[in-house]
């Protein structure tokens, strides 16, 4: 599946270094399968304000995140993104995120767009002024439009590539020609033995 | 003229992939019970097998009891994951070490524990401290569970190349201060996203004073840096680390191993796209105050930051305050941080002759199995039960939570692990500070946190 544009409205949230014991606390993760995280979503930061995002009926339905730096850092857990896939979150605009965390989205289809700390704040903004407004994201030029604001956001372009082209998941391209990958083992001395 | 990361990517990129990133050959792949069910089922689905089974190795830690490991656990789900994990390993053909077996323990210890951690290698295992293992001069990536299934299937990443950051630290640590107080003090200047996009290679005759298990808790840190991967070179402390463990090459192999592992050392002149240096001795006992590792202040010194950070109202700190002083619930000694032998003789050397303060709950909980016999043997848990500490069955523990050792409401843990992320130690409001082993042990006697220091001379008898 190709992905070069995501429509959709808008959920802004606040704050860096939102770790992903923050997006999923580990209690979640005692189970063997993904179904039903996102009930988890933020749950003890939403038990504490009332007024979170993600509890806010203004942002229900809404597909794309709008978040500050650093996000997702912290444990490589990919329950935080299956959560939000799950949730109906297709892309996340944001300032940054951790390695980790992208990697692990960008294997689910939703890509992390980052653009100036500047620009994410005011389409926050924007959003938390008009939550019906609708956003539009291009996979290619990294545009981001929201009504009559634009901005310009960027993904990594072996990312962004891999997108468009449909490569995103790429398990059946590590499958292929799979005799190389025995050629490289064959060639390490501690595989073959010293 | 290549950093090892270079020299170890180029000996593992099997090809540019029509993606654009690169395919890289996973050279030891560690699996436990958290975050491969899903990655399992998903090779079932497809009727793929696993690719290289004799280079995959798994254990349970993250959820095992620590009190009592009887089957079937309590927790009906910890038992499902536990027991999904042995129907995995078994039907896949994946070395599995059981609850039960003599080399069970928390993955990042017994790898290098193991010697199945050796330099030049790839190493890739579902959880963000494998860096840990890049103390070993590997390269060491920390895994969500779709790639967990990409290496199961392929025994291959797909991945894009990062930046070397070389970090030096020189000079002699003054007593008091650890391994621990130097990775903190790295995070606290660098940032906690300071390190996105880079591997950190830590260097300085700080670092090449270190043992193996000094320099895993500077490398286990690193991806609370931001960093992905961490490592130091590797050189004849690791070697002789290495030397008669069970996985590791012997008699001449070991010599020929020796002299390919030297190769994969970065070169004397190799380019950095990064450089910073930090003087061993400017390095305090260090104890973290908030809500990231990178929130922390030397024991002495008052915290400083703006008053409207959530991190204060969470904490109950002020701008100005100092940590020394705040009254402890909790102290946990343990983790893949500082769950180490090592670890547990700093906090001992604390500890002997004194006793836990009444109104705190003291833990030790070893990283593995061979850490507790080898701590049994020596006598320390007698040290710890003495003082008034609960001497633990080895796992993840408090560290996370995933088991029944979790902290309660707003309680206050001195912790020995690598997160004070707000809800991390398993209750929503806990509060962890994060610091050396030793100085929770002192905190777990004074009750609230102090400055080792005032208690590194030994009590008389």
């Amino acid at each position: 599946m190709t992905i070069a544009h995501i429509e959709g409205r808008g959920l802004p949230l606040r704050g860096d270094d939102i770790d992903t014991d923050r997006i999923m606390p580990a209690r979640f993760l005692v189970s063997v399968s993904f179904e039903g995280l996102e009930r988890h979503l933020f749950i003890d930061d939403r038990a504490t304000n009332p007024a979170h995002p993600f509890s806010d009926d203004r942002y229900a339905g809404a597909s794309i995140l709008v978040v500050n730096a650093n996000f997702g850092c912290g444990s490589s857990r990919e329950h935080a993104p299956q959560g939000l896939v799950r949730r109906g979150i297709r892309a996340i605009v944001g300032e940054s995120f951790s390695e980790i965390f992208q990697g692990n989205a960008a294997m689910l289809g939703m890509p992390c767009f980052a653009a100036s700390g500047a620009e994410v704040e005011r389409l926050q903004r924007r959003i938390e002024e008009n939550p019906a407004t609708s956003l539009r994201l291009d996979v290619r030029t990294g545009a981001v439009e929201a009504g009559d604001l634009r901005i310009t956001a960027a993904l990594p372009p072996a990312r962004r590539d891999a997108f468009l082209s449909g490569q995103w998941n790429p398990t059946a391209m590590l499958l292929d020609r799979f005799e190389e990958v025995r050629a490289i083992a064959a060639r390490l001395p501690y595989v073959r033995g010293f | 003229m290549a950093t090892l990361f270079q020299k170890v990517w180029d000996a593992h990129a099997v090809r540019t992939l029509p993606s654009g990133q690169t395919q890289l050959f996973v050279g030891l792949h560690l699996i436990h019970e958290v975050t491969t069910p899903q990655a399992f089922d998903m090779l079932r689905q497809n009727g793929w097998r696993v690719a290289f089974p004799d280079r995959t190795f798994g254990t349970i830690d993250h959820i095992v009891p620590t009190l009592t490991r009887a089957r079937p656990f309590l927790d009906v789900m910890a038992e499902e994951m536990t027991a999904s994990l042995e129907r995995n390993c078994r039907d896949f053909g994946v070395n599995l070490w059981k609850l039960d077996a003599e080399e069970q323990g928390i993955v990042h210890v017994i790898g290098p524990e193991l010697g199945l951690t050796q330099p030049g290698m790839t190493i890739a295992c579902g959880d963000s401290h494998t860096s840990t293992h890049g103390a070993m001069g590997a390269i060491a990536f920390g895994i969500g569970t779709s790639q967990v299934r990409d290496v199961l299937a392929s025994q291959c990443l797909s991945l894009d190349p990062l930046n070397v950051r070389r970090i030096d630290v020189s000079g002699t640590l003054r007593p008091g201060v650890f391994a621990k107080d130097v990775i903190l003090t790295i995070i606290r200047r660098l940032g906690v996203q300071g390190g996105v996009g880079y591997a950190y290679e830590y260097g300085g005759t700080t670092i090449d004073g270190m043992t193996i298990d000094e320099r895993m808790t500077v490398c286990n840190m690193s991806i609370e840096g931001g960093a992905r991967v961490g490592y130091v070179n590797p050189d004849d402390t690791t070697f002789r680390y290495l030397r008669g463990r069970p996985f590791a090459p012997a008699g001449a192999a070991f010599d020929r191993a020796v002299s390919w592992w030297r190769q994969q050392a970065s070169d004397p002149n190799a380019s950095y796209d990064d450089r910073v240096h930090f003087d061993a001795n400017d390095i305090e006992p260090t104890v973290t105050w908030g809500i990231n590792p990178g929130q922390s202040v030397g024991v002495t010194e008052p915290i400083e930051g703006d008053a409207g950070d959530e991190a204060f109202a969470f904490m109950g700190f002020e701008p100005g305050a100092r940590v020394a002083g705040t009254k402890i619930d909790v102290a946990f000694i343990g983790s893949c941080t500082n769950g180490r032998l090592s670890d547990l003789e700093a906090a001992a050397d604390i500890v002997r002759g004194r006793r836990v303060a009444k109104h705190v709950q003291a833990l030790v909980v070893p990283g593995s199995q061979a850490v507790r016999r080898a701590a049994e043997a020596s006598g320390l848990h007698e040290v710890f039960i003495d003082a008034g500490f609960e001497w633990r069955g080895p796992g993840c523990s408090m560290c996370l939570g995933m088991n029944p050792d979790r902290l309660q409401g707003r309680q206050v843990c001195a912790s020995s692990s690598n997160r004070n992320f707000k809800g991390r130690q398993g209750s929503p409001t806990g509060r962890t500070l994060l610091m050396s082993p030793a100085m929770v042990a002192a905190a777990a006697i004074a009750g609230e946190i102090v400055d080792v220091r005032q208690m590194l001379e030994p009590v008389s008898a």
